[in-house]
């Protein structure tokens, strides 16, 4: 996880050259050249397929190799969500081995080839209430937890902590406004934007596998999944995030909290995370944002609620400190006027 | 009938090629135009896909840059879309339409001509986006903005492109429905018309009704782009989300545009290969009507996370699944013809038995995502991707190969190779699935849509689905030589039934159809119809 321990003390001063592509050459040190043999990769990756989709179905974080299914989250939304997917997905599955088992059945009795003879009916009034009034008590069935759970995800009241969330090409800006009822001050804005290891194996014709890029504490391959720094929240906190963008819509979404708003310049969109987890969770920007819209991974890093105030406690000291010292660096600094 | 087939040797003008080709007023010609320049731009698309597949093949970019790619799969859509599905859909109606009604041609035969001759030009205008200063549009067939203001100047051409099409479109459907309202032979009610008619009459409505949206859509971003009004523009009071409203009022029934011929097609098919009539028929109808009403009520559901009001999110999660009702009873309708009849296989019946499968996948996906907390999760990955590609190539492709099966040998006068025409079928329909299915797996494991590259757990599947893509790709070079070899080469003489239990007034006509058919009414029969019998 780069960079993951130390959250933005980006200023003002240091933004613009932060956001330059001057800050790409620093990384040609973790370009790690193709090596390893693909094959291996991908029969190890096959005998892992198994166990992949039995943890798929379980709460993953990160996606797996052949994952076939959503990840159940780490959300009571996000539970909720994966159930209703799942009985989605079930009566889909029923109704479909009811539809094509029947016209399969038609298939194999009612060929000409076995001396099948036509009959002439083509009216059953019966059967087509039947199957006008059924499949419209399934989807009562259906859409009625889904009202409920809808108007659920749509309840961010009583949040203890707001989050802003922008979006920009291409990077994620966070900046906290609130926690426990009070406006968060002096905590630097969080730009987060693609990790650079990842951003030197991403370009055309790197040369660098993306297989080597690789979480050194996990062992996650991170690939167009990690960031500079990550968001950091509290576990446990019901969190508000209030989501824009400030050039083009982007769209934030993190799969384990099932959390998922278009950022859109001029309108502030809200979604809510209650996590109970601690861990690093992942996701990508997912409206179409121009040519890096594959760049623009979103992590979030859940601390425990004791490590968070002290984390955030950390951030706000630094802040004050750093404030200090360019208040003391700007007098001698300051422009002799221009001469004429 | 036999009457009518004497009527029709009547004194034909030589027409030279240019005349024929480019001058031509009549319904089959037209029709072959529309086919021909459908195909061509299925490869035009196909190539772009296979550009895209190619570079989604492994992780890490190997052949194009981030910015071509976004062009690819915006061209990609438009072009299929506009480019292939709706006029080969027209092309089928021209050739069909007045066949199927007993009409000597279309109603309006010099429409006809120009709304075909401004589909080339409206894509010469497209495609030459590519090789303008900053590139084709590169946001997407749905053009959002401001996405799609920050590209170069090209946007013009596109947008003067869409209203061409528009154009061509609202020209061709006011022409079938002065077609069907007007020139049915006597004695042929509209509720003996076969589906296909009623299936594009509807149809024709929907785009008369939409199109004028879209060009209004694309005007207002055009003037957002060139002339300084801020529509869209929030930071002086525009909003980017109306631009989707707008869109999707017109998208929404867009995507009906391009199926409903679809349904009407296989109540073709299927009754004629079951040897039984078509279950049902008045309901067929009265659920495409359903269907063409309620496309006009939903179209949120192409934006639940944009942040509409939770009202909204509710309303339009319940009419977007009451369209599932209407939908259901025509699959149900379809199986109940097959059942206790008398099938046989040829190959027109293998695409649609393959349609209704792949549509029915298509469909169930749509049931999912129509709810809204689940479709925060599927929104805007591969889920959907995979979802409108299984009901427009596995739905509305495979009804239009299908129908081309079906009326080839009525259109040249001869039988396409059995042989080939299996292998083309069996090849697509197991590769069809090689190439989408797998990109259900990926959206679920939460790979966004329109992204050249990707995190190395996805690698796998996208491995898979790009093999399937480069196969089902290829397979179609086996469709040219089929109809190349049917029309031009195929030394065995269709009849003028063709298929044994084909019924309806096309089939009574001599294969190849004459230039010039029904110049007399045909005198009705109704047990020579597909849907003579009114009583259901």
């Amino acid at each position: 996880m780069q960079g993951s321990g130390q959250v933005g003390l980006w200023r003002h001063g240091f933004l613009n050259a932060e956001l330059g592509v001057s800050d790409y050459s620093d990384l040609s040190k973790g370009a790690i050249t193709m090596s390893s043999s693909n094959c291996k990769r991908r029969i190890t990756g096959a005998v892992a397929a198994l166990g992949a989709i039995l943890v798929s179905m379980a709460a993953a974080a990160d996606p797996v190799p052949w994952q076939m299914n959503l990840p159940e989250g780490v959300t009571p939304i996000s539970h909720q969500i994966w159930n209703l997917h799942m009985a989605a997905l079930w009566v889909c599955v029923a109704l479909g081995i009811l539809v094509f088992g029947a016209m399969f059945i038609a298939i194999f009795r009612f060929r000409r080839s076995k001396g099948a003879v036509a009959e002439t009916w083509s009216h059953n009034t019966l059967l087509e209430l039947g199957w006008t009034i059924v499949p419209v008590l399934i989807l009562i069935g259906l859409a009625t937890p889904a009202t409920i759970l809808t108007r659920e995800m749509y309840n961010a009241t009583d949040a203890q902590m707001t989050v802003k969330v922008t979006g920009y090409q291409w990077l994620w800006r966070y900046d906290y406004v609130s926690y426990d009822g009070k406006p968060v001050t002096k905590v630097p804005t969080i730009y987060s934007r693609l990790a650079w290891d990842s951003n030197t194996a991403r370009q055309l014709d790197s040369g660098v596998n993306p297989w080597s890029v690789v979480d050194k504490q996990t062992g996650f391959h991170d690939y167009l999944l990690d960031v500079t720094h990550p968001l950091v929240i509290p576990a446990g906190v019901k969190v508000r995030f209030l989501i824009t963008a400030d050039d083009v819509i982007h769209g934030w979404w993190v799969p384990d909290f099932a959390a998922k708003r278009d950022a859109i310049p001029g309108i502030m969109n809200d979604a809510w995370a209650k996590v109970d987890k601690p861990g690093i969770y992942r996701g990508q920007c997912y409206v179409l944002c121009g040519q890096d819209h594959s760049a623009m991974p979103i992590v979030v890093k859940v601390l425990p609620k004791d490590q968070f105030n002290a984390w955030l406690a950390e951030q706000q000291r630094a802040a004050t400190l750093d404030k200090a010292a360019r208040t003391a660096q700007a007098a001698p600094q300051k422009p002799a006027p221009a001469k004429g | 009938m036999s009457s009518t087939a004497q009527a029709i040797h009547h004194e034909e003008h030589h027409q030279g090629w240019f005349e024929r080709w480019f001058m031509s007023t009549n319904h089959k010609d037209i029709g072959t135009l529309y086919l021909s320049f459908s195909f061509l731009m299925l490869f035009v698309g196909g190539s772009f896909a296979m550009l895209i597949r190619g570079e989604l093949f492994e992780p890490g970019l190997q052949l194009i840059q981030p910015y071509f790619f976004n062009e690819l799969t915006a061209m990609h859509g438009l072009v299929m879309i506009f480019g292939v599905i709706m006029p080969s859909f027209v092309g089928l109606a021209n050739w069909m339409i007045p066949m199927q009604i007993g009409a000597p041609d279309m109603a309006l035969p010099r429409l006809n001509n120009l709304s075909f001759w401004i589909l080339p030009f409206a894509f010469i205008l497209l495609l030459s986006t590519f090789f303008m200063p900053g590139g084709a549009p590169a946001a997407g067939w749905t053009m959002y903005p401001p996405l799609v203001l920050q590209g170069g100047e090209s946007i013009a051409f596109m947008i003067f492109a869409i209203h061409l099409m528009g154009i061509s479109s609202i020209l061709g459907s006011i022409n079938i429905i002065a077609t069907i309202l007007n020139l049915r032979a006597p004695g042929l009610d509209l509720l003996k018309m076969p589906m296909f008619c009623w299936s594009w009459l509807i149809t024709s409505f929907l785009v008369i009704a939409v199109m004028p949206v879209l060009a209004g859509a694309v005007t207002m971003m055009l003037f957002d782009r060139f002339f300084g009004t801020n529509f869209f523009n929030a930071a002086a009071g525009g909003d980017p989300v109306m631009y989707q409203h707008v869109f999707w009022f017109f998208g929404h029934p867009e995507v009906y545009i391009m199926i409903l011929p679809a349904f009407g097609i296989i109540s073709e098919i299927v009754p004629t290969f079951s040897r039984k009539p078509l279950f049902g028929y008045k309901a067929m109808v009265y659920a495409i009507a359903c269907i063409a009403f309620l496309s006009f009520i939903v179209w949120s559901h192409h934006m639940f996370t944009v942040g509409l009001p939770l009202g909204a999110e509710v309303f339009f999660m319940f009419s977007t699944m009451l369209i599932a009702v209407p939908t259901g009873v025509k699959i149900f309708n379809w199986v109940t013809t097959m059942w206790r009849g008398s099938l046989s296989f040829e190959v027109p019946m293998l695409w649609a038995i393959a349609f209704i499968v792949l549509f029915s996948i298509g469909g169930f996906s749509g049931v999912m995502m129509a709810l809204v907390p689940a479709d925060f999760q599927y929104n805007q990955t591969y889920f959907i991707v995979a979802h409108f590609h299984y009901v427009l190539v596995g739905g509305a492709l495979f009804s239009i190969i299908g129908a081309v099966y079906y009326w080839l040998p009525k259109w040249s006068g001869h039988m396409y190779s059995n042989f080939w025409s299996k292998l083309h079928f069996w090849s697509s329909a197991i590769s069809v699935n090689v190439l989408f299915f797998p990109q259900h797996f990926l959206g679920l494991a939460g790979m966004p849509r329109r992204i050249p590259d990707y995190n190395v757990a996805f690698a796998d599947w996208n491995m898979v689905s790009s093999i399937g893509g480069f196969w089902f790709g290829a397979t179609q070079l086996i469709f040219v030589g089929i109809v190349i070899h049917c029309v031009f080469f195929s030394k065995q003489k269709a009849t003028s039934r063709v298929w044994e239990h084909a019924y309806g007034l096309e089939w009574t006509l001599p294969s190849p159809a004459p230039h010039h058919s029904f110049t007399v009414p045909p005198v009705i029969d109704d047990t020579q119809l597909a849907h003579g019998d009114v009583s259901h």
